[in-house]
């Protein structure tokens, strides 16, 4: 289930075959690094092997999760024999050479195209989100920038885009290293941005300079993170949230994803996979927020509703034999792909779950149960949501999103801003002590934890929908369905459904078959292979717009790369193996919220009001 | 644009599309003949070709906007294109240039009010030991004086 690569050949990866043996002629080849000689690999590039030597060299266009582009110089290197300086990162060793990675000629060159970037860059970095975390900063530092040897401009060139709810564009920023249009294109495979122009003119642009807001991004954010500069970053709300914060008659609500929880620490100088739950619990409550609650309650309620709607289609489909119920059904909780299936397939929305994503749910159960357990005055309650993810800013803002009668969640907040806030308040997040969150919530299951990273949504709701069915437990070595994780692209798996309860008796002997794919373009080819009906006989698909899952969404600490997202999937696994209820069905507040308010069940007539939503039909053409 | 403006180019570009096959190489010809009978490339005719190559509406923006003789917004029916290239420079396009925009009244860059003519500079012909030359349309006129240039001009449609 490799998927084709669509960018043309020039914008693929390097791939130099692997030899038959990795010791046999011609598999090795010598070369010598700045004088120590070596072996390595046919076809590796020299900025591999300069990594693996420990040896530095700088880079701006290059970036792990991408294709080479090689446009930038910054990674200059001599090849002893060449007349010119070769770039490291496009250059495969397939003959013994010798490299000299700071010789005088390799570091004027490198000086000068740091400052000649610089030259073009409107900005100063004090007023910059990216002031301490920039890598254009980094290495104007390690080259050796001292003056500003040609030139700098002094007046913007152009105005910030700021119309998206997700994603500000300032591209006097911008170094033209098109990082952002290879994710836009080949990673996320929405095709937003592209160079346009030539030479001097050349800059970053959406279809017909339009503003981001008016053509078909999906808000993922992902070029975000992958952007070396501060040209682009998310839209910032944390202004009004302390706004919010000092306002005495407002009660400010904070519910946390799991993602953030295991990032946020690389922020605080500790090293991926750190988890912070606890700790960060305390922060959010000292920063003056009245409450905090954990969204995987949600995610919980989520696995429930969408797990009864997949049941329901199953009967409809098994029993009632009904011709027009969507099988495979596919999840909706994040918005970065419902908005690309809005704009890419509209004519497939309705296999699309209802169930709306655990923050609006979170949302709408706040200022309605809660409000009144608590005695609120919904209009009162200011929800914030913090996210791994840009995206969640416009579905906050989806017109639709008001089933409580308010706007169901107020205010997206990513990790980044997150950590933001935290420094202003002066609190150093790896010191504090660990609170709990807050109730009527509590703590959630283990089953809404693992939302954070690729497939864990398939794997809590499997956990909960084999119970419901058969009455057992999954049978999975410790609740732990290894298929489900993992980083490749699209994953496979099957359980079959025997010893049905009586109820389920429709489902005896069913061999339940799902896909999990993260990131777009994975979740195009599974589109693909859904027109072309090769879906057939599958029930239950599970997609996430961003690599890796949540863990490595467009709001999430940078840089990423495909370690980091490993380190912070660990960390979540390692800390639901730890959790005492890890099944969505048992975690009792979700009894007792079917108990006393969503009394007519899941996927029930309240249920469908507050937790269930429709979608639009926008297509891929803009006006 | 209107409904039937838009299905007009849906079907034009549908047949390029089925003459000239839908890989990227076909991309450029495509658009130089949707140029040759609209003038220039409107949003839906990219978002059409973009649609019908798989490829996306950005890039196919991104080629028009590099190609100096592709258009992504309404030109005139004829386009004038006057060499700036230093030898034509020294065989006085300089007067000829002003003369030009003296004589429709626009600045280089612009459009006759009546949609006639636009006028342009271009870098180099490769004319250089015929300079001065301007291209009018798809034809380059060799050795020009000011009152060549000016009639040539004064013939456009
Ligand atoms: S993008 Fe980097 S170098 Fe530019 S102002 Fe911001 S921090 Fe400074
Ligand atoms: S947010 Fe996502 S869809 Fe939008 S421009 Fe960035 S990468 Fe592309
Ligand atoms: S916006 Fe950022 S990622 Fe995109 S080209 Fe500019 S500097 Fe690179
Ligand atoms: S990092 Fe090698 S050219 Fe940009």
């Amino acid at each position: 289930m490799e998927k084709e690569l669509r960018s043309p050949v020039a914008q693929r990866p390097m791939n130099v075959e692997d030899p038959v043996s990795k010791t046999g002629i011609g598999a090795q080849i010598s070369v010598e690094l700045n004088g120590v000689k070596l072996k390595v690999d046919m076809g590796k590039s020299i900025l591999d092997v300069c990594r693996d030597n420990n040896v530095y060299i700088p880079t701006l266009c290059y970036h792990e999760d991408l294709c080479i582009a090689g446009n930038c110089r910054m990674c200059m290197v001599e090849v002893e024999g060449m007349r010119t300086l070769q770039a490291a990162c496009a250059f495969p060793i397939t003959s013994p050479i010798k490299i000299k990675t700071f010789s005088d000629k390799v570091r004027k060159a490198r000086k000068h195209t740091a400052d000649l970037l610089l030259s073009e860059h409107y900005g100063e970095c004090y007023s910059c989100v990216r002031n301490n975390n920039c890598e254009l900063q980094t290495i104007a530092r390690e080259c050796g920038v001292d003056s500003y040897e040609f030139g700098h401009v002094c007046e913007p060139r152009f105005e910030i885009d700021s119309s998206s709810h997700a994603v500000i564009r300032d591209m006097d920023k911008c170094i033209l290293c098109r990082r952002c249009v290879r994710t836009c294109i080949d990673l996320q495979e929405v095709g937003v941005l592209e160079a346009i122009n030539r030479g001097y003119d050349t800059k970053i642009s959406t279809f017909m300079d339009k503003p981001l807001a008016d053509v078909i991004c999906i808000n993922c954010g992902q070029c975000i993170n992958r952007c070396p500069t501060g040209a682009l970053h998310a839209n910032d709300p944390s202004d009004e949230i302390w706004k919010a914060i000092e306002d005495p008659t407002k009660h400010v609500v904070m519910q946390t994803a799991p993602s953030p929880r295991a990032a946020i620490g690389e922020e605080f100088g500790l090293p991926a996979g750190t988890s912070m739950t606890g700790q960060l619990n305390t922060a959010i409550k000292r920063m003056g927020f009245d409450m905090v609650f954990d969204t995987n309650f949600t995610a919980d309620l989520t696995i429930m509703e969408e797990g009864t709607e997949l049941l329901n289609r199953l009967k409809k489909a098994l029993v009632d034999k009904d011709e027009n119920v969507k099988l495979p059904q596919f999840t909706s909780c994040s918005p970065g792909w419902v908005k690309f299936i809005e704009h890419f397939y509209p004519e497939k929305l309705d296999y699309l779950s209802t169930a709306k994503s655990p923050q609006q749910m979170f949302g709408a159960v706040i200022k309605t149960f809660y409000a009144k357990e608590a005695g609120i005055d919904p209009k009162d309650i200011v929800t914030v949501a913090l996210m791994p993810c840009a995206a969640k800013k416009f579905e906050c803002n989806r017109p639709e999103m008001n089933s409580s009668g308010y706007k169901d969640v107020d205010y997206g907040l990513t990790t980044r801003e997150m950590a933001k806030m935290i420094r202003e308040a002066g609190l150093k997040l790896p010191d504090l002590p660990k609170t709990n969150f807050d109730e009527p919530f509590g703590d959630a299951s283990g089953a809404g934890l693992i939302f954070g990273a690729t497939g864990g949504v398939m794997e809590a709701a499997l956990r909960t929908v084999y119970e419901l069915v058969t009455g057992r437990p999954v049978p999975f070595e410790g609740l732990n369905i290894d298929v489900c994780r993992g980083m490749k692209g699209i994953k496979e798996a099957k359980v079959k459904l025997e010893n049905c309860k009586d109820e389920f008796s429709y489902l005896e002997g069913v061999e339940l078959k799902f896909i999990v794919a993260h990131g777009t373009a994975n979740a195009n080819h599974v589109m693909k292979m859904l027109i072309k009906g090769e879906l057939e006989g599958y029930h239950f698909v599970e997609i996430m717009a961003c690599p890796g899952g949540c863990i490595g969404g467009g709001g999430q600490p940078i840089p990423t790369s495909e370690l980091i997202r490993k380190l912070r999937a660990k960390a979540i696994y390692a800390e639901e193996s730890t959790m005492p209820v890890r099944k969505s069905h048992e975690n009792p507040r979700i009894k007792f919220i079917y108990n006393n308010f969503l009394t007519d069940g899941p996927g029930g007539k309240l249920s469908h009001e507050l937790l269930h939503t429709e979608y639009v039909k926008r297509g891929k053409y803009i006006e | 644009m209107c409904e039937t403006g838009k299905l007009l180019r849906n079907e034009f570009i549908g047949e390029l599309v089925k003459k000239m096959g839908n890989e990227r190489k076909s991309l450029l010809p495509i658009l130089q003949e949707i140029q040759k009978k609209y003038h220039y490339i409107d949003e839906h005719s990219q978002q059409v070709v973009a649609d019908l190559l798989n490829i996306h509406p950005v890039e196919v923006n991104s080629v028009i906007s590099f190609y100096a003789f592709l258009y992504d917004a309404p030109r005139g029916r004829n386009i004038v294109r006057v060499c700036k290239n230093i030898v034509c420079e020294f065989h006085g396009s300089k007067g000829i240039a002003k003369a030009l925009s003296d004589e429709l009244g626009i600045e280089f860059d612009q459009t006759t009010e009546d949609g006639r003519v636009t006028l342009e500079y271009a870098n180099c012909f490769g004319m250089c030991d015929k300079s001065p030359s301007i291209l009018i349309n798809d034809k380059i006129h060799e050795k020009v004086s000011k009152e060549t240039a000016l009639k040539l001009i004064r013939e456009l449609k």
